[in-house]
C-alpha cells in the first residue's frame, strides 16, 4: 500500500527531485557495499578461524573489528610494484574493471518495498542487467592475467575466463525457470510473484520459488553457478594457490591487490542478494503472508497480534530482513570455503557443461509445459524427460567412458616372486 | 524521468571510485624500483622466456561455444516476458509459441549433445599434435609391448624422429 502511494508521489516529482532521490539511492547502495566489505573481510577471517579451531584476528579494536581498516590503510601506503614487462595501461585498468561490476551489479536489486530508496533503477531488464554485469566481471580477471606478462597470471586468467563463461550460461538458463512463471524480467515483479499464496492455494504462506519443485532445482543450479561466478572455493581455480601462486593477481601489490578481493567480496554479497530476490522471497523474513495472518488474527479475536505481524512484514523492517539474508548468504559462502576441497579443472568444466546446463534447460522446458498444461502434464513430463535424459546421457557418454577406461598393468617385476600384478581389472 | 538515468549516474560514480582506488595507492606509496622488484615473479627463479606463449586451443573452443549458446539463450528472454500473459488470457499464441519454442529447444539439445559427443569439452583428453600422444589417441586403451602404429597424418614427422634416434 505504502509503496504504491510513494510511486504515485514519485510521478508528480520534478526532475531535480527525482535526480536527488536517485542520488540518495545510489549513495545508499554503493555506500553500504563499500562500508560492509571490511566487515565481510573480518567475518570471513573470524568464521574461517572458528571453523578451523583457531581464534583469528582479535587484536585491533573490539573483537578485531578494526583489523580490515588497518590492513586497508597499510595497503594504501605500501609501495606499488609494477613489473617492468607488463602492459602498463591494461595492467592499471584491470583492478578497476574488476571492481566496477561489484559496484554496479546491485543497481536493479530491491532491498525493500520502498521504491524511493531501492532499487536504484526499477527497470524492466533487471535480471538481464545482473547477468550482463556479472559477465563483465571476466574482464578484470582476464585483462589482469594477460597484462601481467607472467605465466601463472596468464594461466589463471585463461582458466577463469573459461570458467566464468561456462557457468554464466548455466546461470542464465537456471533463471529462465524463475522468469517464466513471473512473466517479467523486473526484479520487483519477481518478488511480488513470490508474495502470492503458496502454489496458488495455501493462503497463509508465500510462494517462494525455492518451495516449488522447479524452483528448487533452479535454485540449486543458481547457487552452484553463483559460487563459480564469484571465483570462490570450491571453484577458486583461477587463483589456485597450490599450483598458480596467486593466479591472475600474482603480479599485483598494494591497493591494486586488495581491489581484486574487494570486488570478490562485494560480488559475493550482491549475488547473495540476487539469490534472495530470485528464490527466497526478497525482503520477506519468513514465507508467511503477513497481511493475511494479521486479518485472520483480527477475525479470531486476537487483534493485539495483528499490528506486530504487520510490523514484521511491513516496509520498515524489510531492509533489515534483506540484510539478514545477505549475511546468511555470505556466511554460507565462507562455510563452503571451509568445507569443500577445490575441484579439478576438467571436473569443473564437465559439471558446468554436461550437468548443470542441460539440467537447467530441461527444467525450463518442464516449467513451460506446466504453465500451459497444468500440474499433471508437469509430473508426466518430469518422468518422461528424466528417463530420456538419463538414456541420452548414457548414449552420449558411453563410448567415451569405454575409451577412457584406464587399465594399469605392472609387468616384469624384478623381484624373486615376479608375477603380473593387475590393477583395476576383474578376472 | 528516464528510468535508466540512475544507472548512468551509478556508472559515473562507480567509475570515479574505481579510478580513485587504483590511483590513490600509486600516489601515496613510496617508489623505490630495483631490477629484482620489477622482474616477473616466477617463484624466485630467473624468469624463463616470455609469458606471451601459445595456450591450449580448448579455451578458445569454450569461448566460441559460449558465444553460440549464449545467443541462443538470449533469444528466449523476450518470449518469456510475454508467455505468462498469454497463458493467463488464453491467447492463441500461447500454444503456438510454446511448440515453436519446443522445436527450438529440441535443436538446442541436439547441439548440446553434439558438442558433448564430439569431445569438445573433454579436458582430460589431450588435444596436442605431438606424435606420441596422438598415437595414444588413435590406438585406444589396449596396452601392448609392440611399437605403436603411427597414424598416417603424422607419419613423416614420426619417421624423422625415429631416424634421428637410430
Amino acid at each position: 500500500m505504502e509503496a504504491t502511494q510513494l510511486i504515485a508521489q514519485a510521478s508528480q516529482m520534478s526532475m531535480t527531485e527525482e535526480v536527488l532521490w536517485a542520488g540518495l539511492r545510489i549513495v545508499i547502495v554503493v555506500g553500504f557495499t563499500l562500508s560492509i566489505i571490511p566487515l565481510i573481510i573480518w567475518w570471513e577471517r573470524r568464521l574461517l578461524s572458528w571453523m578451523q579451531d583457531r581464534i583469528g584476528p582479535n587484536r585491533v579494536g573490539p573483537f578485531g573489528l578494526l583489523q580490515p581498516i588497518a590492513d586497508g590503510i597499510k595497503l594504501f601506503m605500501k609501495e606499488e610494484i609494477v613489473p617492468a614487462s607488463v602492459d602498463r595501461l591494461i595492467y592499471m585498468a584491470a583492478p578497476a574493471a574488476a571492481l566496477l561490476p561489484a559496484l554496479i551489479i546491485g543497481a536493479t536489486l530491491p532491498w525493500g518495498p520502498n521504491r524511493l530508496l531501492t532499487p536504484i533503477a526499477d527497470v524492466d531488464i533487471g535480471i538481464l542487467w545482473v547477468l550482463a554485469v556479472s559477465s563483465f566481471g571476466i574482464y578484470g580477471v582476464m585483462l589482469g592475467g594477460w597484462a601481467s606478462n607472467n605465466k601463472y597470471s596468464l594461466l589463471g586468467g585463461l582458466r577463469s575466463s573459461a570458467q566464468l563463461i561456462s557457468y554464466e550460461l548455466a546461470m542464465g538458463v537456471a533463471l529462465y525457470s524463475v522468469v517464466l512463471p513471473t512473466g517479467s524480467l523486473r526484479m520487483t515483479e519477481v518478488v511480488a510473484t513470490q508474495h502470492e499464496p503458496l502454489w496458488g492455494v495455501v493462503l497463509w504462506a508465500q510462494n517462494w520459488f525455492i518451495f516449488t519443485p522447479y524452483g528448487l532445482l533452479a535454485g540449486v543450479i543458481f547457487l552452484i553457478t553463483m559460487v563459480a561466478e564469484t571465483n570462490r572455493a570450491p571453484f577458486d581455480l583461477p587463483e589456485a594457490e597450490s599450483e598458480l601462486i596467486g593466479g591472475f593477481h600474482t603480479e599485483y601489490s598494494s591497493m591494486k591487490f586488495a581491489v581484486f578481493f574487494m570486488a570478490e567480496l562485494g560480488m559475493m554479497m550482491l549475488f547473495s542478494g540476487v539469490f534472495a530476490v530470485m528464490f527466497l522471497g526478497g525482503w520477506s523474513p519468513l514465507p508467511l503472508n503477513w497481511e493475511y495472518l494479521a486479518n485472520q488474527s483480527d477475525l479470531a479475536g486476537v487483534s493485539w497480534l495483528s499490528s506486530p505481524l504487520l510490523f514484521i512484514g511491513g516496509s520498515a523492517m524489510a531492509p533489515v530482513w534483506f540484510v539478514a539474508k545477505l549475511a546468511v548468504g555470505v556466511s554460507c559462502y565462507i562455510w563452503l570455503r571451509a568445507t569443500l576441497p577445490r575441484l579439478r579443472y576438467d571436473q569443473l568444466m564437465a559439471l558446468g557443461w554436461k550437468l548443470l546446463l542441460p539440467m537447467a534447460a530441461l527444467n525450463f522446458v518442464v516449467v513451460a509445459i506446466w504453465m500451459l498444461y497444468g500440474w499433471w502434464a508437469f509430473f508426466g513430463s518430469v518422468a518422461v524427460l528424466a528417463l530420456l535424459y538419463f538414456y541420452v546421457v548414457a548414449a552420449i557418454l558411453k563410448p567415451r567412458a569405454e575409451r577412457d577406461k584406464v587399465e594399469i598393468r605392472l609387468v616384469d617385476v624384478p623381484v624373486s616372486t615376479a608375477k603380473t600384478i593387475e590393477v583395476g581389472k576383474e578376472s | 524521468m528516464n528510468p535508466y538515468l540512475p544507472i548512468v549516474l551509478l556508472l559515473v560514480l562507480a567509475a570515479v571510485i574505481c579510478t580513485a582506488m587504483v590511483t590513490l595507492s600509486w600516489l601515496l606509496g613510496p617508489k623505490r624500483i630495483t631490477p629484482y622488484k620489477s622482474a616477473p615473479y616466477e617463484c624466485g627463479v630467473e624468469p624463463v622466456g616470455s609469458a606471451r606463449e601459445r595456450f591450449p586451443i580448448k579455451f578458445f573452443l569454450v569461448a566460441m561455444l559460449f558465444i553460440l549458446f549464449d545467443i541462443e539463450v538470449v533469444f528466449l528472454w523476450s518470449w518469456m516476458a510475454v508467455f505468462r500473459d498469454w497463458t493467463e488470457t488464453g491467447h492463441p499464441a500461447a500454444a503456438y509459441s510454446f511448440w515453436a519454442v519446443m522445436v527450438y529447444m529440441f535443436l538446442w539439445f541436439l547441439g548440446d549433445a553434439y558438442v558433448i559427443r564430439s569431445g569438445a569439452l573433454d579436458w582430460e583428453v589431450s588435444a596436442t599434435l605431438h606424435p606420441a600422444k596422438l598415437g595414444d589417441l588413435a590406438e585406444g586403451p589396449e596396452v601392448s609391448d609392440e611399437p605403436r602404429p603411427v597414424p598416417p597424418s603424422v607419419a613423416p614427422a614420426a619417421a624423422e624422429t625415429a631416424g634421428s634416434a637410430t
